[in-house]
């Protein structure tokens, strides 16, 4: 008996470990132990043997038993395995087609993008983020920012008007008036939005975008000023920029500067690696890139709703147009693509 | 202004090339728009030249054939074509190789079979005048072969500055060789003023009189009489100055009230005074309606706002701004009546726009001179006259109103100072700088007092603006660079709106759409073709142009617009948004005469949105659905649930035109004349209308010429985010899991899928916390008009897992009451 077991098993593990696939191999369990198989069998009629031999033969039916399921286990994960890798392998697509079905990329205006930026540099310089109507007054426009009555700005010709006393704003600077009259000093924020001058050439557009800075506290500075503009331009520009203050006249700052910032193109020097005049900052070295100044004593002592007496509270403003930020840092031509929206041009950015 | 740099010279010569001065006054405060190169090139090729024979053309009846001694071994055959020239003459001769001002070079040449090796040149041919009656003949003293530049002005460097507007005493040459004083150190000139021949004493009234009857319009009004004065051209050096600053010369009057004034900023004003009806000129205003021929050749018509000059016979002249034609020098004149004034800058500003007129006069008189510079100019103006005209100077002075107002005296604070700039000036650099400028400088306690010229009295009347003299001179080119520390007492940040706006605009280009910058001004016509003519908007009182005349009370016209513009240019297929305002009227809400300006979030999908690759070849249309999917999507996002809403009434019929005066509202929730009726729907959050969703209209996808089905939506992004959250709290959602069951019940079809779901979520119970409609079928099994809804349904308990017999009670009740209110029957 034991030795059939024996022999049994013997054959049942050369059988299994000559299969070579999972069909054969599932033939092969059926046979050595399936209902009608005789080593179970065997298994099945161990109750009817002597009680003295139960134990051994039970004991080496199981073994064997338990052996032969091993076995073809084992050897029924090595061959699905390679089934498995056999059938991938022959499973091929052209990789080289394109992902389906396609997810078009959206993208971002360029002017939304290049906001976002400025933004971005300004909330880790520490200024708020405000935002003001674009239908203004005139006194909010122009009176309250010191402008006087004479000022070309005023025009007709210059300025949208919507009755006597309202506009569309010609600059973010109104929201200097609005917000300190909102709130007591000290306060640092910037103002972007649109706004609009009769103008329409190819670096000017009706309509455009500017970011309004304004930082008032007991002790800024010009110099604070500059401070924070070199910051903006290397953060924008690069780490390499530098900038310098031209003096120009704005009717609300005093003093009032332009600010320059080293050409990125040509490094500052004017002229490019081949010797010839840089085409960017016509070979001066330098980029405008807004206006700005000390707060007009004037424009601090209009506030009516606090307290900006100039004796005490002190402070900068600036107002850079977005559209010229992104022109430079991009290379496009004619300021009037941004409002095309031809796609053509705008995929190329955001 | 325009600076020819010899002209310049006469006053202040700076020792630095002419780009560094440049650069020096770009960055101390003036501007350099362009160096021009003025008058000729290659300047050795013009040389002084002797005629020594001027013999008949053999071919030509007006051309001679010269010889002329070019101070060379041999003299030049020049072929000239000036009936005056005459063997004898000194001539000014360009040779082959010079460069003429309008940039042609000279090659020798033959003309008529004769070889010419150069030209006899006439004045405006060197740039020196307008003169093209004959050439030019020079001293006889001066020897051939003398460089050309030696005698006659024929090469000049200009600077073309930009001044700004508080600075009209840069208006003058002799204000900008201040500026360039103050800024290079350079020696200046005494002002060209500094001595008058003239007198100042009242002149006899029976000689001319002056009545000035609105001060205030006119300030101050002087006057000096010439007599016996010889009307011709001016001499050769000033026309050449003028044409260098851009003048053309006229005649030697003229030519000198414009050379005094290019010279001191301040304009002037030669009247015949034998054309000066009754001797007397009145300064008034104009009466309503008054008509005055200015000398641009147009009639004036003038109001009580235009200040005028008259004589006895009326209006004569525009105050300011340009004189009249009837008392105009002639070139029979020989009485001169100079008029220098200072009027009211504003008013003169006004007058100018109104009348559409402007002159150099008026653009610098209308940034208020001081009325002291009057004196100044009528010194400079005598000068050449007597010098010029041959004229005799009528003893006296008509001066009306007299000087401005006493110097303003402002204490400059050395500590101010270098608190407002952030680093320290001395006081003997800031005295050094003001004094250089023409300021008064006396010492103080705590810095300088500073009294302010006559010719900067309206632009330094605070420590501020002498500050800025201070750091625009010597503070700014080496200021350094800090940072201000922040003392708000609060982090920076966005505000809410532009976080959630932010975060709305990155979904839709996280879902492939692009966005876009529209317009915010656009026309009436964009109404019309949105069929909405009537609604209500703000118009621009002074449009550039009809197509952009109103702002857009709907942002759906620029989406359209850009929609169209790329359709044309090749691209069928569009996802846009634009995130930008709208504005409507002002309501209640808005300061008085401002407009009603809301944030729009706004979608246009146009043609295939979807599909159309190679695995699914069918492309998916843009309708009502992948739309609305699209503003799921961003109010998702925002974690703002909102409801939708069939337009209350079928709109207005196109063809009915509704009332001249009603203003249409987007909000009233008719519908939208731009939406498909029947596939549009109100945005509704917690009851409020936020916006809306639907297909375009066809007539209106026809007008912008789209090809194919669009389909939008616009929210007031604003209203919006007022009902998002800005944090959300925790809800435990994962120690036991959610019963989940489907429902499928059987309507009218005309029930709305919200109104069920409505239903469900009333009857469900606390534990229901979704449900959602997953399919729609309808089919002839189901009956006409009927159509099945299939619903998933998920119920949650916080402290168990929930099993079918918990929820039974709440599922037999929906059913109940879908029954009961709906008509709702289970299906299968």
């Amino acid at each position: 008996m034991i030795e059939r077991i024996a022999a049994l098993r013997a054959e049942a593990e050369q059988a299994v470990a000559a299969a070579q696939d999972t069909a054969t191999l599932e033939e092969l369990r059926v046979r050595f132990l399936g209902r009608k198989a005789e080593l179970p069998n065997l298994l099945r009629g161990v109750a009817q043997l002597e009680p003295a031999q139960r134990g051994a033969v039970g004991k080496a039916a199981n073994q064997a038993r338990q052996a032969v399921e091993g076995r073809i286990e084992e050897r029924g994960a090595l061959l699905a395995g390679a089934e498995l890798d056999a059938r991938l392998l022959s499973d091929r697509v052209d990789v080289t087609l394109p992902g389906a079905p396609a997810r078009p990329v959206g993208r971002l205006h360029l002017l939304t993008a290049t906001r976002r930026e400025i933004e971005d540099v300004f909330l880790g310089l520490g200024f708020s983020v405000v935002e003001g109507p674009e239908v203004d007054s005139v006194v909010n426009n122009f009176d309250k920012l010191n402008h006087d009555a004479a000022h070309p700005a005023r025009s007709l010709s210059d300025t949208f008007y919507l009755s006597e006393a309202v506009v569309l704003r010609t600059h973010t600077s109104p929201m200097q008036v609005r917000a300190m009259e909102l709130q007591k000093p000290p306060i640092a924020i910037i103002v972007p939005g649109r706004v609009y001058r009769r103008d329409s050439d190819a670096t000017h557009t009706p309509q455009f975008h500017q970011v309004e800075g304004l930082w008032i506290d007991e002790d800024v500075t010009l110099a604070d000023l500059k401070g924070v503009l070199l910051a903006f331009a290397r953060a924008i520009f690069g780490p390499d920029r530098e900038v310098r203050l031209r003096p120009h006249f704005f009717p609300f700052t005093e003093p009032s500067v332009e600010v320059d910032v080293s050409c990125f193109q040509c490094g500052g020097t004017g002229f490019l690696k081949a010797g010839t005049r840089c085409n960017l900052c016509k070979g001066t070295g330098w980029l405008e890139i807004l206006g700005s100044g000390m707060v007009d004593p004037d424009v601090l002592a209009g506030i009516a709703a606090h307290d900006y007496d100039p004796e005490r509270w002190q402070g900068f403003a600036f107002g850079m147009g977005i559209e010229r930020i992104a022109m430079l840092k991009h290379g496009f031509p004619d300021l009037r693509q941004l409002y095309e929206n031809d796609r053509r041009f705008s995929g190329q950015f955001g | 202004m325009r600076i020819p740099l010899s002209w310049l010279h006469e006053y202040v010569r700076p020792d630095l090339p002419l780009r560094e001065l440049a650069t020096r006054l770009a960055m101390t405060g003036t501007e350099v728009d362009r160096i021009h190169h003025h008058g000729v090139d290659a300047v050795e090729h013009f040389v002084v030249g002797k005629v020594r024979s001027a013999e008949p053309h053999p071919d030509a009846d007006r051309l001679k054939v010269c010889t002329v001694d070019a101070g060379e071994a041999e003299p030049s055959q020049i072929v000239c074509g000036a009936p005056n020239v005459a063997a004898g003459q000194t001539v000014a001769v360009a040779r082959p190789g010079a460069v003429m001002p309008d940039g042609t070079r000279l090659k020798a040449a033959k003309l008529r079979g004769v070889v010419s090796a150069g030209m006899i040149c006439a004045e405006d041919e060197l740039g020196l005048g307008t003169d093209h009656d004959g050439i030019m003949v020079l001293d006889d003293h001066v020897p051939a072969g003398t460089p050309l530049r030696e005698v006659l002005p024929i090469i000049d460097d200009v600077l073309e500055l930009e001044i700004t507007p508080n600075r009209p005493d840069c208006l003058g040459l002799y204000g900008v060789a201040r500026e360039v004083h103050a800024a290079t150190g350079a020696s200046l000139a005494p002002p060209p003023w500094s001595e008058d021949p003239g007198t100042l004493e009242p002149l006899d009234a029976a000689v001319a009189r002056v009545v000035v009857e609105d001060p205030d319009l006119c300030p101050r009004f002087t006057a000096r009489v010439f007599e016996d004065v010889r009307i011709g051209p001016s001499p050769i050096w000033l026309k050449a100055r003028l044409l260098a600053a851009g003048q053309r010369p006229i005649n030697n009057v003229v030519d000198i009230t414009n050379y005094a004034m290019l010279l001191t900023g301040q304009p002037l004003h030669a009247f015949d005074l034998d054309r000066v009806a009754g001797g007397t000129l009145t300064v008034r205003r104009a009466r309503e309606g008054e008509t005055l021929g200015t000398l641009d050749g147009l009639e004036r018509t003038l109001d009580p706002d235009v200040v005028l000059i008259a004589d006895a016979a009326g209006p004569t002249s525009l105050g300011g701004v340009m004189g009249g034609q009837r008392s105009e020098v002639e070139p029979t004149t020989t009485r001169v009546l100079l008029e220098v004034a200072n009027w009211d800058g504003p008013n003169l500003n006004r007058t100018m726009a109104r009348l559409n007129l402007r002159s150099e006069a008026g653009a610098r008189l209308e940034k208020s001179l001081a009325p002291e510079q009057t004196l100044e100019a009528q010194a400079v103006a005598t000068r050449l006259m007597l010098d010029l005209t041959g004229c005799t100077l009528v003893p006296g002075t008509i001066d009306v109103g007299g000087p401005g107002p006493q110097a303003r005296v402002i204490r400059l604070r050395d500590a101010r100072v270098e608190r407002l700039l952030g680093a320290p000036v001395s006081r003997e650099e800031s005295r050094r700088v003001l004094a250089a400028l023409a300021f008064g400088v006396a010492e103080a306690d705590d810095g300088l007092d500073v009294t302010v010229p006559a010719f900067r009295r309206n632009d330094v009347t605070r420590e501020a603006d002498v500050i800025e003299e201070v750091a625009r001179l010597s503070a700014l080119e080496a200021l350094p660079a800090t940072l201000p520390r922040n003392r708000t007492g609060a982090a920076a940040t966005l505000g809410v709106l532009q976080r959630g706006r932010r975060r709305a605009e990155d979904a839709l280009v996280g879902l492939g759409l692009s966005e876009i910058a529209g317009w915010s001004l656009t026309s009436l016509d964009t109404l019309a073709k949105l069929r909405a003519p009537e609604l209500a908007h703000v118009a621009l009182r002074n449009p550039m142009s009809e197509a952009q005349a109103i702002l857009r009370p709907t942002i759906v016209g620029s989406l359209l617009d850009v929609a169209a513009y790329n359709v044309a240019h090749g691209a069928p297929g569009l996802a846009l948004f634009e995130s930008a305002a709208v504005y409507r009227p002002g309501g209640a809400d808005q300061e008085p005469g401002l407009a009603d300006e809301h944030h729009a979030l706004a979608v246009l999908l146009h043609g295939s949105v979807g599909g159309g690759d190679w695995r699914s070849p069918a492309a998916a249309p843009a309708d009502f659905f992948t739309v609305k999917a699209i503003l799921e999507h961003v109010l998702a996002t925002l974690r703002v649930e909102a409801g939708y809403a069939p337009p209350a009434a079928a709109p207005a019929s196109s063809t009915v035109a509704p009332p001249a005066l009603a203003r249409m509202s987007l909000d009233g929730g008719a519908g939208w004349p731009f939406l498909h009726p029947g596939r549009s729907a109100a945005v509704l959050v917690d009851a409020e209308r936020v916006g809306f969703v639907g297909e375009v209209h066809p007539a209106v996808a026809a007008a912008w010429d789209l090809p194919a089905a669009a389909a939008v939506f616009a929210i007031d992004l604003g209203k919006v985010l007022a009902h998002a959250p800005e944090t959300t709290t925790y809800e435990d959602m994962t120690s036991f899991p959610a019963l989940r069951l489907d429902l499928a019940v059987v309507l009218d079809e005309g029930v709305p899928a919200a109104l069920v779901l409505d239903v469900v979520r009333a009857a469900g119970g606390s534990r229901l916390v979704d449900a959602q409609v997953f399919d729609v079928f309808a089919g002839d099994q189901l009956g006409a008009g009927r159509r099945s809804l299939a619903l998933h349904l998920e119920f949650r308990a916080a402290d168990r897992t929930l099993t079918d017999d918990d929820v039974a009670p709440a599922r037999a009740k929906i059913v109940r009451k879908l029954a009961e209110e709906l008509g709702g029957e289970l299906r299968g």
